[in-house]
């Protein structure tokens, strides 16, 4: 037992916690922009998937891991445009239209995939980069600052999406729609723009995070993602609609999936009991909801299409 | 739009909505299939033959319409009380289970008691694993959606944890194979065939439980609680209608269906065994989440889901034949089922605004009628029943649950 | 896919099937996975070049088991001669299809039995025997003594192969570690590449598994510089630098036999298993690699040990 908490296995499960959350965070984080705004996008994984195969296929091509988060952030843009359209303009279903973006998604990496790659070849992956000074910190340094550029700006967002949302104008609209859409209307603000801008937000952040999991993977697979997108979508209900929320979620998801993985490494866990760990992370996030006492609500005008006048 | 259309002119161009939508997602794939080297007027002619074209095409599709008409009935019930079960998935799944389980440990008992205990097995699993997510809602104020994703990845491992160890086939230890599937199940077990070799009695089942579903949904005080907290919770429970508890009840009502269907998939399958690939949908065939495709094609109306469950079950069955007609890579199949969801969810609008005759019709009112007599309110208002509410706002307890 | 010389060796009779001879996969997972459907593929491509098959036709993606059950008929009824259901889950369909089709020759893998039918080939690969070869030359390229193995779900083909290679580096040196972990998927690339780091923690300066999700797990071995043995087919394509050599699966030359015996009339009744014996198992070396020869010796004669045993 005493095994388990050796230092040397408490960072290593961390630092992997850590690369777990950055997609999970970076997918939820979009997700919030638009459930904030009224909107409900299921196709989350669908748009993570394409993202991902765009920016495999971006570096692939030019060996250039960033023109790969680029690829993955336009491919995310288009579609979260796309779902925009579904969900404001075409007032469609929010609970089924996405399902349908998600399959879509699904298919349409894999064919791109079998039909440019064919058989996987890798791919460049993300520099480490350890940050001066604080990565010499003993363990807390290994933990945290030992990572690739892209996990320090995943986690940066977190602040800077509080902030949007809190304190800026775009980020006061942002609410406004999310729970008074007929006041707001009246005021001037437009709803469709603002869930538009919400959409293409999430659409992006969904894209660069399936671009970060392929290229920090450095290769491509059929469902690439394996249902983190919806994983990402429950994130947003257990951080309740704020950042920082997520991103605990986020972290706490990866931790669990680290440790259960740690401990098969170690043979705590016996191998028949193995699938029984792996519920672990869904059993014990669902667990930490019930706990933790809540006082958030959800945005009142989300998964409701509006239409002036009624 | 300001064209003048006669009433049955209106209806008309609704109902061939779906079907226009359809098409124009078959188009995008044609084109699809032209990048991809083969012939869409031949691939598409090998889907229809496949789906509709004999009469063992024609059992395949309704054999594959069967779990999208259970799921999908579900879904209704969910829906008409403004629930969201992305759950289906992992019923399907417990319901298999339990069925597996009631199959391998109770006496060999004859057919006639044996099926029906099975399938209320399946039924059980399924309304537990509904259950679950309800009660954490009504009682614990957890999202609904969070709750189904969670438990649909802890019924894979389940799955596969029972498959592997208690449940498994023991000759596949004597074999040293260890293929996480039980034994061949008893035989007094196998859904009972109607009709050549593979045409069971789970469609038949599918539509009894549609049609019972609509009775229940528009004949019963508690289908009405249901749409009425469906379409507005703060009126129900002003109402006196207990809303959490209804809720949670929508989602186990949704869960037994969906676990039936997961049951009628052991017992009707060709294997008659569990087995698993590790994956929900290498069991469900995705069922969870075309089910759902499945209700909202049949405008959220579970009589209706019966059409639009076989229309749907046809076109998954001509894909694969579409697939290995002209050797493209299934993928494609996954992205055309995909694009025809996007398609027919996104030009729902304009069917309901075709149907609806000013736009908000109050279900509450509605006393029943067939969709046929009463557009303007079962279908018409189809848009305003799921998800929908004229109360957004307001302090109320039941607003401060995270939805 | 590397050439095979074995091949030609084979490849005799003009009377083995023939232009007419049509045969058909249903397979679980992608025809370019660089693992189990790919090898199958592969051998039947390769025979269809050699004009022993006239028309290959590949259901591939196939994990639903019920949709494999409704290809199986409809390539039986199609006229098709040998109807290969590549994958262990589909057996049980198998055993109730293949009665209504005495006259087409059905073949299941991996898999071993028949059901007593007589029209019911079984086919499965020694797996263990490579993964034994591999695991003793493992632990001879081993310094620290450690060697870790990522695998999907304890079953089947994964099992047999991670037992083998346990079995191998613990008896050329009874000393090592080996640590073993079960990520519980197939498909869950990122958690294999967190295996892999766990194992590589624990003190792995060797690794291998089984699987296409192992991608992920090679790309950590790569960024690690840590060693690498594949299995199910040749993985050197995706780390050049650290891939040792891998276990590749040739199926072609028990494919050309079962086609053969349809020809003179037996449609099943044979269990198959492809070996080093009858070089169905084929030991492929990454000719970049510089392996010491006192190493390649101690693989070879592994190698020997079993062709010896037949």
């Amino acid at each position: 037992m005493s095994e388990i908490f050796t230092t040397a296995v408490l960072v290593a499960v961390g630092a992997s916690a850590i690369r777990l959350a950055v997609p999970l965070l970076l997918a939820a984080l979009g997700e919030t922009f638009g459930q904030r705004s009224g909107v409900l996008n299921l196709g989350v994984d669908g748009i993570m998937l394409l993202g991902a195969f765009a920016g495999y296929y971006a570096v692939l091509k030019t060996d250039n891991v960033w023109l790969g988060l680029l690829a993955g952030a336009i491919v995310g843009l288009i579609l979260g445009l796309a779902s925009a359209v579904i969900a404001v303009t075409l007032k469609a279903e929010q609970g089924i239209s996405g399902i349908g973006v998600f399959l879509f998604g699904l298919g349409m990496s894999d064919l791109l995939f079998q039909k440019l790659v064919g058989t996987p070849i890798p791919i460049d992956t993300f520099p480490q980069v350890d940050i001066p000074l604080l990565s010499d910190i003993p363990y807390v340094g290994e933990i945290f600052f030992q990572h690739s550029l892209v996990i320090y700006l995943a986690f940066l967002s977190i602040p800077v999406a509080t902030f949007v949302i809190n304190r800026t104008t775009f980020g006061m609209k942002i609410r406004a729609v999310g729970e008074y859409p007929d006041a707001a209307d009246t005021l001037g603000v437009s709803v469709a723009g603002v869930r538009y801008a919400t959409e293409i937000i999430g659409g992006t952040l969904a894209g660069i995070a399936g671009a970060v999991l392929a290229i920090t993977l450095g290769i491509f697979q059929q469902n690439l993602t394996n249902g983190a997108g919806f994983i990402a979508i429950a994130l947003v209900y257990f951080g309740a609609w704020r950042p920082t929320g997520i991103m605990l979620g986020a972290l706490l998801f990866g931790f669990v999936n680290a440790l259960v993985l740690e401990l098969k490494t170690l043979e705590i866990i016996p191998r028949d009991l193995s699938n029984l760990a792996a519920m672990a992370p869904a059993i014990i996030t669902i667990l930490a909801l019930v706990f933790v006492a809540r006082r958030f609500r959800a945005p009142s005008a989300l998964t409701k299409p509006f239409t002036r006048g009624t | 739009m300001s064209i003048n259309l006669s009433h049955q002119q209106r209806r008309i161009l609704a109902y061939s909505i779906p079907v226009l939508a359809v098409f124009a997602a078959l188009i995008f794939g044609a084109v699809m299939l032209l990048l991809l080297g083969a012939n869409p007027i031949e691939g598409y002619s090998e889907m229809f033959v496949g789906a509709f074209g004999s009469g063992d095409a024609l059992i395949a599709t309704i054999l594959k319409a069967t779990p999208l008409l259970f799921v999908g009935t579900g879904i209704v019930i969910a829906f008409r009380a403004n629930v969201i079960n992305i759950g289906a998935e992992g019923q399907m799944v417990l319901g298999g289970l339990f069925a597996t389980i009631a199959a391998l440990y109770l006496p060999e008992m004859p057919p006639i008691i044996m099926v029906p205990l099975v399938l209320m097995a399946g039924i059980l699993g399924g309304a537990l694993w509904g259950w679950i997510p309800g009660a954490l809602k009504a009682y614990y104020r957890v999202n609904e959606i969070l709750s189904t994703i969670m438990l649909n990845i802890v019924a894979v491992q389940l799955m596969s944890y029972l498959l592997r160890g208690p449940l498994i086939d023991p000759a596949e230890i004597e074999r040293g194979t260890r293929i996480p599937q039980t034994e061949r199940l008893m035989e007094s077990a196998d859904l009972p065939i109607i009709f050549g070799d593979r045409f069971h009695i789970g469609p038949v089942l599918a539509i009894l439980g549609a049609i019972a579903t609509y009775y229940l949904l528009w004949r019963t005080p508690l289908g009405y609680r249901l749409r009425a907290v469906g379409l507005s919770e703060h009126a129900a429970r002003y109402a006196g209608i207990p809303v959490r508890r209804t809720i949670a009840l929508a989602l186990t009502l949704s869960g037994a269906f969906a676990g039936l269907a997961g049951a009628v998939l052991v017992f009707g399958s060709e294997s008659h065994r569990m087995v698993t690939d590790g994956s929900t949908m290498g069991f469900t065939g995705s069922a969870g989440f075309n089910g759902i495709v499945a209700a909202l094609l049949g405008g959220l109306h579970p009589i209706w889901t019966i059409p639009a469950s076989f229309l749907f079950g046809g076109l998954i069955v001509g894909g694969q034949a579409l697939q290995r007609a002209v050797q493209v890579p299934s993928a494609l199949i996954v992205a055309l089922n995909g694009l025809v969801v996007v398609f027919v969810v996104a030009a729902d609008r304009y069917r309901v605004k075709l149907l609806s005759v000013d736009g908000r019709d109050q279900e509450i009112a509605d006393d029943g009628k067939t969709p046929l007599d009463d557009e303007d309110s079962a279908l018409g208002s189809v848009y305003d029943a799921a998800p929908r509410g004229t109360d957004s706002y307001g302090q109320d307890e039941f607003n401060e649950d995270p939805r | 896919m590397a050439a095979l010389a074995l091949v030609g060796a084979a490849c005799s009779s003009d009377d083995v099937g023939g232009e007419d001879f049509k045969v058909a996969i249903i397979a679980p997972s992608a025809s370019n996975d660089l693992a189990f459907t790919q090898s199958m593929v592969d051998a039947a491509n390769m025979l269809q070049e050699d004009g022993v098959i006239g028309e290959v036709s590949v259901t591939d993606g196939t994990f639903v088991v019920e949709d494999a059950a409704v290809a199986i008929r409809d390539y039986a009824s199609d006229g098709f001669d040998l109807v290969i259901a590549h994958g262990s889950q589909y057996g049980g369909s198998l055993q109730e299809i293949a009665p209504d089709f005495p006259e087409v020759s059905f073949a299941w893998g991996t898999a071993a039995d028949t059901f007593g039918l007589p029209n019911v080939f079984s086919y499965e690969a020694a797996s263990d025997q490579g993964g034994t070869v591999m695991g003793k030359m493992a632990a001879a390229l081993s310094q620290s003594g450690n060697v870790g193995i990522v695998g999907p779900i304890e079953v089947g083909d994964a099992k047999l192969y991670v037992d083998g290679f346990e079995a191998g580096v613990l008896s050329q040196n009874g000393n090592a570690t080996v640590n073993i972990n079960y990520i519980d998927s197939f498909s869950d690339v990122a958690l294999a590449s967190e295996a892999a780091q766990s194992l590589i923690g624990a003190g792995a300066d060797v690794l291998s598994g089984t699987a296409q999700m192992t991608v992920g797990a090679v790309g950590v071995a790569k960024t690690e510089g840590v060693l690498w043995f594949g299995t199910q087919s040749n993985q050197t394509v995706l780390a050049p630098e650290i891939v040792v050599a891998s276990q590749v699966y040739h199926w072609e030359h028990m494919l050309e036999d079962m086609i053969k015996k349809v020809g003179d009339g037996t449609l099943g009744g044979e269990l198959y298993e492809i070996t080093f014996a009858n070089d169905g198992l084929v030991i492929e070396y990454n000719e970049d690699f510089d392996l010491p020869d006192d190493v390649k010796q101690i693989g070879d004669d592994a190698i020997n040990t079993f062709k010896d045993e037949g």
